[in-house]
């Protein structure tokens, strides 16, 4: 396991972690100036973004409005609605076979087609997916490294998929 | 349901964790990546970290215990203290803090927070805001408290918030040290006036001054020397504050 930002590195894993502490502009930017993109794209190995990491597998960010990596369907958006933003801290991520209360520290949600949603999480009374897969490719919305015992068994899951 | 947070902090000084009866007479207190690694394990929903040392010696040695804690603390850590400008920010947020707090640096430049958040995104810029009363309102205060800045500390909640922060960090400077309670009139003034979340800081004495803390609209508590002293365990206010029918992780 390592950190690498390396497209030879990231063509011959087995498993790749796109992370996320960030914003979508900079990030896109970031990952296009060093081919990262193209490897993410071309990588057969199952991927997981995490946090802005599951935002940038989409089509396009409101966040900075810019395009993301559009490897699964759907968007970014601004979560406008809520009392206070950014959601910061402990919530339920409802469905995915077991319950979990896990971190989310972000102001921007994805909206997407049903069919990606494995499960979601209640922002002030509106649905957002926080567990999406599709294919090789899923994405969590909290930081389950930051997430204590839940957050960990979900990281075992994943490895073990 | 988002749950209320609550979040011990801890001095660091070079690395190690410290107490200090007063500034003047600092007690080391061990590693703060086992403190931390405790705290999570009995609960708290989020540390912090706050450097109080100058100097590059011990900043490197503040990087490499965040490089310690990212490995084996499972839990958000943010990390405030020393943090003048983006480029220290990053610094912290390589080394594995998930959240970066700034205090002084803001108030004499407040463009800082506008380009901390454009760069890392407002959820991990945390504006830190030291308040006294003065005059019927409160005075927003720099370098721990000592500096008065004649900035209303509620117009500078509001000004911080607009230019990007992604939370606030609001600690009374009267309320502080007293185990009194917090300072709710000004955690209520500025959650009034702030569309972001608010960390209130200063005076907790017991599991019913956090309760008090987090029923004002504010989104979690912080406490230092209740947690350290070992008068409550973090469990033991979480269920106190639970049982008052307030949102907690349990």
């Amino acid at each position: 396991m390592g950190v690498s930002g390396d497209p030879a590195v990231v063509a011959g894993a087995e498993r790749l972690v796109l992370p996320g502490v960030g914003a979508a502009a900079p990030a896109m930017a970031a990952l296009r100036d060093r081919g990262l993109d193209r490897a993410l794209a071309a990588s057969a190995a199952p991927l997981m973004g995490v946090c802005l990491g599951m935002q940038l597998l989409f089509r396009h960010s409101d966040e900075g409005d810019v395009d993301c990596l559009g490897l699964l369907d759907g968007n970014v958006i601004a979560i406008d609605w809520a009392e206070r933003v950014p959601h910061m801290g402990w919530n339920d991520v409802v469905g995915d076979g077991m319950p979990a209360v896990c971190y989310f520290a972000h102001s921007f949600a994805v909206d997407c087609d049903e069919r990606l949603v494995a499960a979601r999480t209640t922002i002030d009374g509106r649905e957002v997916p926080t567990v999406v897969r599709w294919g090789r490719l899923s994405g969590v919305q909290f930081h389950p490294e930051k997430s204590a015992s839940d957050g960990r068994r979900m990281l075992e899951r994943w490895l073990a998929a | 349901m988002l749950r209320k947070r609550v979040i011990p902090c801890l001095d660091v000084r070079g690395g190690r964790l410290v107490k200090g009866i007063n500034f003047e007479s600092l007690r080391d207190c061990g590693d703060p990546v086992d403190a931390a690694t405790r705290y999570a394990a009995d609960g708290a929903d989020e540390i912090v970290w706050l450097n109080i040392a100058a100097g590059e010696e011990s900043w490197t040695a503040l990087l490499r215990a965040v490089e310690r804690a990212a490995e084996t603390v499972d839990v958000p850590l943010c990390v405030g203290g020393g943090v003048s400008g983006a480029d220290d920010g990053r610094e912290l947020l390589l080394a594995g803090a998930d959240k970066i707090s700034v205090n002084t640096a803001p108030l004499d430049r407040p463009a800082l927070i506008a380009e901390l958040a454009d760069r890392f995104g407002s959820q991990c810029v945390v504006v830190a805001i030291d308040a006294a009363r003065r005059n019927g309102g409160w005075e927003a205060h720099a370098d721990g408290g000592r500096r008065p800045t004649g900035r209303d500390a509620v117009a500078w909640a509001r000004e911080a918030a607009g230019l990007g922060a992604g939370e606030l960090l609001v600690t009374s400077i009267d309320s502080d040290g007293t185990h009194g309670g917090y300072d709710l009139e000004l955690l209520r003034a500025i959650c009034e006036v702030v569309r972001v979340p608010v960390i209130a800081s200063g005076g907790a004495g017991r599991p019913a001054d956090i309760t008090a803390a987090l029923e004002t609209g504010a989104s979690a508590a912080l406490a230092a020397s209740i947690f350290h002293d070992g008068t409550y365990p973090i469990h033991q206010v979480k269920r106190e504050v639970a049982a008052c029918g307030l949102p907690i992780r349990i």
